[in-house]
């Protein structure tokens, strides 16, 4: 049979897949526009009730109602952009289930990866705006004392977010190979996660300080840049110059992600699970 | 050359059970596929079949990488599946009866746009050799369906579409006809027939329908408790189990029933014994001697023989395999007195199991049995369809 030299770049197969997905979000304009809604709501639900806590106290984990929205800001964007990234991992279960799985495996890409661009979220666009408008506000209303340094900070903070929980996305699709329907358990992973991060984790105690700061690391995520914006020391274990290390945390994420993948994969495949 | 190499493949699963009323569970090794041993010549076309659990999906998942075997050695065209799942991807076509890989909420138009992309084809060549599938399997009308709308016929039509796509060397269908109708099913057939014909690809399927065998397979392998437990051609399969073979004779008089004929058993008499059916089995008799004796009685009309029923044969090989039934190959391997139920009697004493034994057994016998040709014999391979003289 005669070789032909494949057509197109690496990415052309994922390039395909996404933009039908794309195309059959907005094929169905009025089911799109109320997942947009019910995302947007999830958002402001959210965001009210942090204002409502911190409305009532004048100060929680050392922050004020001014400086949490940062904190609320930042996780709430990295999370809501590693969801409409690669937030559909969650239903690797049901990929199970219907064979999809078993058709990755028939395509000539990595399953990972076929996983990861099967599908995008775009209806959770709403809340990452909702998230964004928060960010904002809590940038422009706190005292920041700005320099190129805290610029490079809050960019890259970002960016680690959204590596940290698209990490935690696929630690838990990993872990699902072993609890078919352990998504309850697994969403504990994410969703946990993301509500770890949106606290100020000054309030954790020892145990938690050091399972949400370092071995599931969200605390890289929201709180530690935001004391290291405001200039604030930061609590024991946590100093703010961690801030700096949020790439590492996604590093370390990462790692697990994929040791969790392997170990998954090779359990369904069955050799050596 | 051969497009599939498997030696001495064997996969266990491990089941871990609750025990009622303790805690705790047991572990339990179920072993899917049995130390198997086979080949499949390059070009050729080969039915694998067997009950359910049988273990044929489970080789089928080891062939393309999707399980990984416990102990043996898989080569799918020439490749290790697991280690080079990727390269062996473009290489072939896999279609799973109950599992789709279309994507079931956009057109069908668009899935083999999508799939084009995955395999990386360059786009004028992928669309002209849509163009050729979406002829030849007459899917122009449901190209802007959405796969979800598709009836069954229409997506397996689809599915194996979108296998054929990229042109593998090496086309696996897992019960491909299964729940489709005769005629669906026919023209399915005749598709694989043509494609096979044309590209000379290699074909391996999984079915429960003796007619997908018998018209697209030259070769079959029969898979019981995860055993190959037959490999030959399908006439072959059919002696090595010892099958009979029915003559119809239409007598020129109402006659005495035609019993105490050496080798033969009557199943019937009609129409007051003009019409009597006689099974009898090849190896003891043949059908020429048979008609000599029974002219020497009474004056034939006119005659058909019936073939054995392949689905009898295999039922057969399967009431066999309690699992301490060796592993044979090669036509007439099978030893005879592995098989229980190789007698007519015993054969007799199933209810329901094939035409045979239903006119047997009815009392408007010609009707039932013509009946039943009526609904099977549309599909023009079944053996009810005898030859007349």
């Amino acid at each position: 049979m005669a070789e032909l030299a494949p057509y197109g770049s690496r990415l052309t197969p994922y390039v395909a897949v996404l933009r039908s997905r794309m195309r059959s979000q907005r094929a169905y304009p009025l089911s799109f526009a109320t997942d947009l809604f019910s995302s947007l709501l999830i958002g402001v639900v959210e965001f009210a009730e942090m204002w409502l806590i911190y409305h009532n106290v004048t100060a929680l984990g050392g922050l004020n109602s001014t400086q949490m929205l940062l904190l609320f800001g930042l996780s709430n964007l990295s999370f809501a952009l590693a969801q409409i990234a690669v937030g559909h991992t969650d239903t690797l279960a049901t990929y199970i289930r219907m064979g999809t799985l078993d058709a990755f495996h028939l395509r000539p890409q990595p399953l990972l990866l076929q996983l990861i661009t099967s599908d995008v979220s775009l209806r959770r666009l709403s809340r990452a705006t909702v998230a964004a408008v928060v960010l904002t506000a809590g940038l422009i209303g706190n005292d920041i004392d700005w320099s190129p340094t805290y610029i490079v900070l809050a960019v890259s903070s970002t960016l680690s977010g959204i590596a940290i929980f698209a990490g935690l996305f696929v630690c838990a699709a990993g872990l699902q190979f072993h609890l078919v329907d352990g998504s309850e358990l697994t969403n504990s992973f994410t969703y946990g996660g993301s509500f770890a991060a949106q606290q100020p984790s000054a309030v954790f105690s020892g145990p938690l300080r050091a399972l949400f700061g370092f071995a599931i690391p969200v605390s890289f995520v929201a709180y530690l840049p935001t004391i290291a914006l405001l200039g604030l020391p930061g609590p024991a274990w946590l100093p703010a110059g961690l801030a700096w290390f949020g790439p590492l945390a996604a590093l370390w994420v990462w790692i697990m992600a994929l040791t969790l993948w392997r170990i998954g994969v090779r359990h369904y495949q069955g050799g050596g699970g | 050359m051969n497009t599939v190499e498997v030696s001495e493949l064997t996969r266990q699963f491990v089941l871990r059970r609750s025990r009622r009323g303790r805690r705790g569970h047991v572990r339990e090794v179920l072993t899917a596929v049995d130390s198997m041993s086979f080949h499949i010549e390059s070009g050729s076309a080969v039915g694998y079949i067997g009950a359910n659990g049988a273990g044929k999906s489970t080789t089928i998942k080891m062939l393309t990488g999707i399980l990984v075997p416990t102990s043996g050695t898989v080569r799918t065209c020439g490749l290790d599946p697991v280690r080079r799942r990727r390269e062996l991807a473009g290489r072939i076509g896999v279609v799973f009866g109950q599992r789709s890989q279309l994507w079931w909420d956009l057109p069908l138009r668009e899935s083999f746009t999508i799939l084009a992309a995955i395999h990386r084809l360059e786009p004028a060549a992928a669309r002209r050799r849509t163009d050729e599938l979406v002829e030849q399997l007459e899917m122009g009308h449901t190209l802007d369906t959405p796969v979800r709308q598709l009836s069954l016929g229409q997506r397996m039509r689809a599915e194996i579409a979108a296998a054929l796509l990229h042109r593998p060397e090496l086309l696996i269908l897992d019960e491909p006809t299964i729940g489709l109708d005769v005629l669906s099913k026919q023209r399915l057939r005749e598709f694989l027939r043509r494609e096979r014909a044309d590209s000379g690809t290699t074909l391996l399927l999984t079915t429960h329908d003796m007619g997908d065998i018998e018209r697209l397979c030259e070769r079959v392998l029969v898979v019981d408790h995860g055993r190959l437990a037959y490999d030959g051609t399908l006439p072959g399969l059919a002696r090595t189990v010892g099958a009979r073979r029915v003559l119809v004779v239409d007598l020129a008089r109402p006659s005495d029933d035609l019993t105490g004929l050496a080798g033969a058993t009557l199943l019937a008499a009609e129409a007051d014994g003009m019409r009597q059916r006689l099974a009898f089995d090849p190896e003891i008799t043949t059908a020429a001697q048979l008609l000599a004796a029974i002219s020497n009685r009474v004056e034939v009309r006119d005659l058909s023989i019936e073939e054995p029923d392949i689905e009898d044969v295999v039922r057969r090989i399967y009431s066999a395999g309690d699992g301490t039934a060796p592993a044979l190959s090669g036509a007439g391997a099978v030893a005879r007195g592995t098989i229980p139920g190789g007698g007519l009697e015993s054969a007799a004493e199933r209810p329901g199991e094939q035409g045979v034994q239903d006119t047997a057994e009815g009392g408007a016998a010609g009707v039932e049995d013509a009946a039943q040709r009526g609904a099977t014999g549309v599909d023009d391979d079944r053996n009810h369809a005898s030859t007349s003289l």
